[in-house]
């Protein structure tokens, strides 16, 4: 891709730029067709039929959405720090679109081909949190300081049994890199790791059960790294009326609300990669080029993002010290345990 | 012992539940939604349901028991007594009708539509009806005038009136006088009072 690229374009600065927001491409549309896939989820398992009216079913809702947020006030409270506040909405999307770096998402690109690229995503999702903690303070609002509280909490918390699970991954792999992860598991949809990754069937065998469990922990515990329900505690509309949103509007509240659905799809990609084979086909060499490799990465991508949804319009909102629970007491033990247990396979 | 085997049932529960929940909300997905698409589609009311008031002004006979029933004030009728060469005609129930209504105001935004004014009614004019979309962007809109009578109609109903109220005075003053001349003409206490026309 970067060769083609440079190529077309040749060598300088504005390759990099290009590169640069090949991702942002990505991130626009699938945004729009998040919000309106949200909504109409979220409308059906209650019964009703969300919009309807702009567009063919409100397939124009979202772009209606946008221009309303366009044309609102940005408002910044005589109170707020305004350095601070202003700075909050992009260092949240930056610290979200950053991630997008690493993810491949075909065989012929990744934005970046990083040998570390597993560690950092974990570092750079970090950077959320201190983005939201940002917005909370300065905010100067206590409701707002206490979602961004819990927000930090709750993502600091939850990175653990990720970078378990991320941990054994490395483990089967050998690498960091994204790719290599990916690469391990292509060939058919039994080489992903979710079904074993590529062994002999005893070991598959083995590792099946130990690999669901890491799949299940990885994806509750990025569910919470997106601050979703049932992790929206630092949200929660009904007692935080939005926590660190409360004070923002205009675009900066839509930066927010754009960084939470990039977010999305990036822990989404990341258990994509780590269990699902990233961009490989499901059917071997059938269906894979490198353009057929980037609908995989996203279809499947947006197959565990319709997931999310349809657990956000499920499950009900968790109590802080529930969260720590399923954190602390349940999701760390069993991933260490889990670790322990794909060492001693892949050994024996 | 009995805590690590109720740590590892609630964690299963937890996940149980939580599949069985999805499960449900799955379900829902693809079941009929109960949506309404109102401004397309209105539910059939029912019969008896009460909204917006209309009165058929062919049968009001002005009685104002309506106005008087209303607990909110928001009916204002004003009366003209017809007189004697004026022909009202009869209401379809057969009353005939004495009084020009040249005021009959009904400020339905004050209107609480318990329906008390319907039961009064002796000629069955004024009803609920099925209407219930007539929201306004100016509130005075919502005041509605049922009277049927033109400004000029009004002005040569409260003139006759004037000119056969003028003459009915003169007529009793005229009788006033007659009795009175009669009364001094035949002054005797003791004799009961004889009525001028006999």
């Amino acid at each position: 891709m970067e060769q083609f690229l440079i190529e077309i374009f040749g060598d300088g600065v504005l390759i990099n730029i290009l590169m640069a927001a090949l991702p942002l491409l990505f991130i626009l549309p699938y945004a729009l067709v998040t919000i309106y896939l949200e909504m109409k989820i979220a409308a059906h398992i209650q019964d009703r039929v969300a919009y309807m009216v702009t567009g063919w079913h409100g397939v124009l809702q979202p772009f209606a959405d946008i221009l309303k947020l366009l044309q609102k006030e940005d408002i910044t409270p005589a109170a707020a720090n305004k350095i601070l506040f202003n700075i909050a909405p992009f260092l949240v999307f930056v610290g979200t679109y950053a991630s997008f770096a690493v993810l491949p998402f075909s065989s012929h690109y990744a934005g970046s081909n990083l040998d570390l690229g597993l560690l950092y995503i974990v570092a750079v999702s970090a950077l959320v949190v201190i983005g939201l903690l940002m917005a909370g303070w300065a905010s100067n609002n206590k409701w707002s300081l206490f979602g961004a509280m819990r927000s930090a909490a709750q993502i600091i918390s939850y990175e653990i049994p990720t970078a378990f699970v991320i941990l054994t991954i490395v483990m089967i792999v050998g690498s960091m890199n994204l790719q290599k992860v990916t690469e391990m598991q292509s060939g058919g949809i039994g080489n992903w790791f979710i079904f074993g990754g590529p062994f002999i069937l005893s070991k598959k065998l083995l590792l099946i059960p130990l690999m669901i469990v890491l799949f299940v922990i990885q994806y509750v515990a990025s569910m919470a790294e997106v601050n979703r329900t049932p992790f929206d505690i630092p949200e929660a509309e009904s007692e935080l009326v939005q926590g660190y949103n409360t004070e923002y509007s205009g675009m900066k509240f839509a930066l927010f609300y754009l960084a939470e659905y990039a977010n999305l799809f990036v822990v989404s990609a990341l258990t994509v990669v780590l269990f699902f084979g990233g961009w490989s086909s499901p059917f071997g060499d059938f269906l894979s080029g490198p353009f057929w490799n980037a609908f995989w990465f996203v279809t499947k991508g947006m197959v565990f993002v319709s997931v999310n949804i349809w657990l956000r319009w499920t499950l009900p909102r968790l109590r802080v010290d529930q969260l720590m629970y399923i954190s602390w007491k349940v999701l760390t033990p069993f991933a260490i345990f889990c670790m322990i247990a794909v060492g001693f396979i892949l050994v024996w | 012992m009995n805590a690590l085997s109720t740590y590892f049932r609630d964690v299963f529960r937890g996940v149980s539940t939580a599949l069985i929940g999805m499960k449900i909300t799955a379900r829902h997905i693809f079941t009929r939604s109960v949506t309404i698409q109102y401004p397309f589609v209105k539910l059939t009311l029912p019969e008896r349901s009460r909204n917006r008031l209309y009165v058929n002004m062919d049968d009001c006979i002005g009685c104002d028991q309506c106005a008087k029933a209303c607990p909110v004030d928001c009916i204002k009728i004003e009366t003209i007594k017809s007189t004697e060469s004026d022909n009202l005609g009869v209401t379809s129930t057969g009353q005939k009708k004495k009084l020009h209504v040249p005021i009959f105001d009904i400020d339905i935004a004050k209107c609480c539509y318990c329906g008390l004014c319907v039961y009064p009614c002796p000629t069955e004019c004024i009803m609920m009806t099925d209407v219930y979309e007539f929201s306004e962007f100016n509130r005075y809109n919502l005041i509605y005038n049922y009277s049927t009578m033109t400004p000029s109609e009004v002005e040569t109903a409260r003139a006759k009136l004037k000119i056969a109220e003028a003459e009915a005075a003169e007529k009793k003053a005229a009788a006033a006088f007659l009795a009175a001349q009669v009364k001094i003409a035949q002054p005797t206490p003791t004799q009961p009072p004889i009525s001028p026309t006999t």
